[in-house]
């Protein structure tokens, strides 16, 4: 839990910036940051550089956490409302997005009691057939855009496809970040990219995929975050889970630190979503664990943390019967669509 | 709010007799005076130990020279070895055991134990298992001899771990040992004597005795030990070169330390402050090297105390058994009263004493994680030794001052510099006047890594190559 | 025969790079030679001497520290015959000057013979280097007042260590003869400084002076006063050397034990990321 009165109760210094000491009013600071990559690179090369051994052990201390009963059963309801239960595949129909709905819906048709997801997740062309399923059940439609998975196509390309989107009824956009501009030191136009797609998106929230597997370095992955936030992004999404690395306990831990010091330099609070690769209840927690001890108990909620998923789910589902039964359950007792 | 449930390791996994001996010539002898030892975190009478007497020492001592003259100096390298493998392998099959009982005699958290301090005891014995039989080619010339009967004083702090870096090599070299743990934390020692007999090393070449200040007084002024080996306290080493003053008994000592964690303005924040936290909170603030005094570049020190204060907000101080436990119970009530003392001193002297909101057992010895801000080089607590969660922050501005206010202490066992600035960290680590330094990290020991004082922290190593030399006629 | 006057030698102290009378004003006789007769506070000059070159002595590169030592070889091989007419053999000159070349050279080898890359089981850069322990007090050999110096003050300052060396009592005139070479060897103020008198009377402000480092017992013969000012020695954990259990012969190979006596190990830990 962050205590705000450390976080917030001291003046300004020159470099506050580093840790987000600042005071909400400050935020004027940050203005006019993306009119250059000179300014933005003075700006993201100036935060605190990241050690990976000191963060990767730090992940993997949290990760000894040992959650049970009470707060895994807690936790396991918690992380099936976060999920965002995905398919982005090129085979994908009709059928089988109106079978994903129906599960996002409702989980475990055995039991009632077991809550629906935050989101479905799916690619534009099919956010129309997602729309109809999930009208009025309080399931969030998201869509990938602009591009997905690599980002490259022209940045009109990518309006397009956002403002199509959209206008189908995605309520969450989930962008790509170009890694080619970012790694080569453009980040103007990855910042301004960011914010035309913002603005497309309308009132639909924006998720940003920094695509951290490319990214290479942690530091990479801390300039790429406080980039996607300070161009307007809601979320900051880990990956695609099209590249070999997708979603780590560490780079979801940097992820964190980046949107708690945003908050408390801005006043602007920032979700988080890691995706590709969870796909166990004890990974689902140790998120959940990281997420506690780093943002605090402000993003332990859907609409400030996901997790982009498709086979988390129904071991989350297996997990929560066997703490409601006394007993292990098996994968046929749960849907598979 | 995520509260995690209880999440208590099992003790049905440790056997705690009511009552121990001492452990002779690989045997167990009853001892004349019994005393109790407790479980700090209850205060529970946990078994009922002996505290040898002079006889008794002398009887241990015997029966080590014994062994050493019969039997281990006979004894191959390449044999040697293996004894001190199956030990290290036995450490491995019974580590939860081991864990499990170090947490409940000592304190500190299960996660400490059971990560930290049991791996790194069977690895310091197979480290120095490998010596046994290539001590020609560690550089001390052709076929070193072993010096004979070490007397080994051990603390309380790492009971286990401090056992395996005083066995292990003293084994290895060709010696035999008389060891005494603490007082306050006998029962690893006595179940690594179990696992002694289990491994089938001769008797009389490790013999424990348990006992407090007399024994340990007994043990390093008899006339039959050739090495005297402690870890401790710095007025108890002190005493020690005293009392061994004009012998011929070969002396190492790792004492005391009041080790600068320095923070740059450039550092990696996040991981300097879990270094911080590390430095400090790890077992309780009971080691010798924590980083008991933070020095924060003024630029960044409003920052570095908000990140640590949010941090410190989330340590879990409570049941050692607890696996979610991050800071244990304090060893004892005389350590408990120390630490009390000296932050009622800070306080009064004019420090600002501040802990996070945080909830303390009713029984049991504890204390809150605690810093002091506004502390200068002239405060008692900037200075002494306080073994325990207490952190004295204060503030530089230049390179040059974080080395001269590092150095000036008369200690020399550790110090921390976070940096991102790769030459500036060889710069200070150059100048720092300490044994180790840990750049971006700190608190990390490895059984290869030597570990030792300058100055008033004492004098020798343990670990790596330079450890065998403490326990070789060279 | 001349008529000429010889001009004698004063056989002061040698402090900080100069070369004092004891504070004190007293002298004792030793062939037929007033020697300086160093008192408590001539130690305390010397330990303040010797820390003040610390910094510069052991901040120099090892290179330099070898030159040096080296240098001083040269100059006592070119003072060889003082040496003799004071008494001491040709061989023990030899010998001497032997020493300094033979410890001249360890100044950049003795971090790769004692020092240690650790391969530590993490992803951490480790090494372990060692460093010189700062003012050794050395209690120099009464039966070998040339050779037996030499030993015991090369390899403790070639390190970077600087020294305050209590001289053979019975023969102190090669240590201040030595201290004229020294003095021309281009080595640095204060990193030897040389005091003539009572080892019983000065030894005790040694050993118990809180600003030296380690002690070097070697000259030493006297059991109870060995102990004694081991004793004082642990005031602050001072290294010490004990005097040696059998008689030491001087020609022999001297080892690395007097170097290692006065080097600290240093352990330094860098995690390996990107």
């Amino acid at each position: 839990m962050i205590n705000h009165e450390y976080v917030h109760g001291r003046q300004p210094t020159f470099r506050l910036s580093r840790l987000g000491g600042m005071t909400a009013t400050a935020t004027s600071a940050f203005a006019g940051i993306g009119r250059s990559d000179a300014a933005l690179r003075t700006f993201l090369h100036g935060l605190p550089g990241v050690d990976q051994v000191g963060a990767e052990q730090r992940a993997a201390m949290l990760g000894t956490r040992s959650i049970k009963t009470t707060a895994k059963a807690w936790a396991i309801d918690l992380a099936i409302r976060m999920v965002d239960l995905t398919t982005l595949e090129g085979a994908d129909t009709p059928g089988k997005v109106r079978a994903l709905c129906a599960k996002a819906r409702r989980p475990d048709p055995a039991d009632p009691s077991a809550p629906a997801v935050a989101a479905v997740c799916v690619y534009p062309s099919m956010v129309p057939v997602a729309a109809e399923e999930l009208a009025g059940s309080g399931v969030h439609l998201a869509s990938v855009a602009t591009a997905f998975p690599s980002g490259q196509a022209p940045l009109d390309v990518k309006i397009a496809d956002t403002r199509a989107a959209v206008a189908a009824g995605a309520d969450e956009i989930d962008m790509v970040i170009s890694r080619g501009a970012f790694l080569a030191g453009r980040y103007a136009e990855v910042y301004d990219e960011i914010v035309a797609v913002k603005e497309a998106c309308g009132d639909a929230h924006l998720k940003v995929i920094l695509e951290t597997g490319e990214l290479a370095t942690y530091d990479n992955v801390r300039r790429a975050s406080w980039l996607a936030m300070l161009a307007g992004g809601d979320f900051i999404k880990t990956s695609t889970g099209k590249v070999p690395v997708a979603a780590t306990l560490p780079v979801t831990l940097v992820m964190l630190e980046a949107v708690r010091d945003f908050r408390a330099a801005t006043g602007r609070q920032v979700g988080v979503k890691p995706a590709g690769g969870i796909r166990t209840t004890k990974d689902a927690i140790k998120y959940l664990v990281v997420v506690n001890e780093t943002a605090g108990e402000d993003w332990l909620d859907p609409d400030w943390f996901r997790f982009g998923a498709s086979t988390l789910l129904n071991d989350l589902l297996m997990q929560r019967t066997k703490l409601k039964t006394g007993h292990y359950s098996g994968p046929d007792y749960f849907t598979v669509d | 709010m995520f509260e995690y449930a209880p999440a208590p390791e099992s003790r049905s996994i440790v056997d705690i007799k009511p009552s121990y001996g001492l452990f002779v010539d690989g045997e167990w002898v009853d001892g004349e005076i019994r005393n109790k030892t407790v479980n700090p975190a209850t205060e529970e009478v946990l078994a009922e130990v002996a505290w040898a007497t002079e006889a008794e020492v002398d009887s241990a001592v015997r029966a080590a020279r014994s062994a050493y003259e019969n039997v281990w100096s006979r004894t191959s390298g390449r044999e040697r070895a293996k004894y001190l493998y199956r030990i290290a392998r036995i450490i491995q099959e019974r580590s939860r055991e081991l864990a499990v009982l170090e947490s409940i005699d000592n304190g500190k958290p299960i996660r400490e134990s059971r990560d930290v301090d049991v791996p790194l005891v069977a690895a310091h014995f197979f480290y120095y298992a490998g010596w046994a039989d290539k001590l020609s080619y560690a550089g001390f010339g052709e076929g070193p001899r072993p010096l004979g009967v070490a007397g080994q004083v051990i603390p309380w702090n790492f009971p286990l771990l401090m056992l395996a870096w005083k066995i292990a090599p003293a084994l290895a070299c060709g010696n035999t040992v008389v060891l005494k743990p603490a007082e306050t934390t006998p029962l690893t020692a006595l179940l690594f004597a179990e696992i002694c007999q289990e491994a089938d090393l001769p008797p009389g070449v490790v013999n424990i005795v348990t006992g407090a200040g007399d024994t340990g007084h007994a043990l390093v002024s008899h006339p039959g030990v050739d090495k005297v080996a402690f870890t401790g306290s710095t007025d108890v080493g002190r005493a020690i070169a005293r009392a061994v003053a004009g012998s011929r008994k070969k002396l190492t000592l790792e004492l005391g330390g009041k080790a600068a964690n320095i923070v740059f303005d450039d550092a990696p924040i996040d991981q300097a402050v879990e270094g911080i936290v590390n430095g400090i909170f790890f077992n309780q603030g009971h080691v010798c090297c924590a980083g008991s005094r933070l020095l924060v570049q003024e630029s960044v020190y409003d920052d570095v105390l908000a990140s640590l204060k949010r941090r410190m907000a989330l340590l879990r101080v409570g049941d050692p058994l607890d696996k979610n436990t991050d800071i244990g119970a304090i060893n004892s009530a005389a350590q408990l009263d120390r630490i009390r003392t000296l932050s009622e001193i800070g306080a009064s002297e004019g420090a600002t004493q501040w802990s996070p909101p945080c909830s303390l057992p009713d029984r049991g010895f504890w204390f809150a994680p605690t810093i002091f801000t506004g502390v200068t080089q002239a405060h008692r607590i900037a200075r002494e030794e306080i073994f325990g969660p207490v952190l004295s922050v204060l503030t530089f501005r230049t390179p040059a001052e974080a080395v001269e206010k590092a150095n000036n202490t008369p200690y020399g066992l550790s110090a921390g510099v976070w940096t991102d600035k790769g030459s500036r960290i060889l710069w200070m680590a150059d100048r720092l006047r300490a044994g180790v330094v840990w750049a971006n990290t700190f608190n990390k020991f490895d059984p290869s890594a030597p570990f030792g004082g300058y100055k008033e922290s004492g004098y020798g190593r343990e670990g790596g190559r330079h450890g065998l030399e403490a326990y070789l006629d060279v | 025969m001349s008529d000429r006057l010889a001009v004698r030698k004063t056989y002061k102290l040698y402090v900080g790079g100069k070369f004092p009378r004891s504070e004190s004003g007293r002298s004792y006789l030793v062939q037929d030679s007033n020697v300086a007769l160093a008192s408590r506070k001539d130690v305390r000059d010397a330990v303040v001497a010797a820390r003040a070159a610390v910094k510069g002595w052991s901040g120099a590169t090892a290179y330099n520290r070898g030159q040096i030592l080296y240098r001083v070889a040269e100059m006592l091989e070119g003072r060889r015959d003082q040496f003799v007419g004071l008494g001491e053999t040709p061989a023990d000159v030899d010998a001497a000057i032997d020493r300094w070349v033979w410890y001249a050279g360890w100044s950049d080898k003795i971090a790769q013979v004692y020092g240690n890359a650790n391969p530590v089981a993490g992803p951490y850069f480790n090494i372990s280097a060692p460093e010189p322990t700062g003012v050794v007090g050395i209690v120099a050999p009464p039966d070998s007042p040339l050779l037996g110096l030499v030993s015991v003050v090369a390899p403790a300052i070639v390190t970077g260590n600087t020294v305050v060396v209590l001289a053979s009592e019975g023969q102190p005139l090669p240590a201040v003869t030595l201290a004229e070479v020294l003095a021309t060897s281009d080595l640095p103020g204060g990193v030897v400084n040389i005091l003539t008198g009572r080892v019983a009377e000065t030894g005790p402000w040694l050993a118990a002076h809180m600003d030296v480092n380690a002690i070097d017992l070697t000259g030493v013969p006297d059991a109870e006063l060995a102990r004694s000012l081991e004793e004082a020695a642990a005031g602050n954990l001072k290294r010490v050397v004990r005097p040696p259990a059998t008689p030491i012969d001087w020609h022999a190979d001297p080892g690395l034990g007097r170097l290692t006596a006065f080097l600290e190990t240093k352990t330094v830990w860098h995690p390996k990321g990107v």
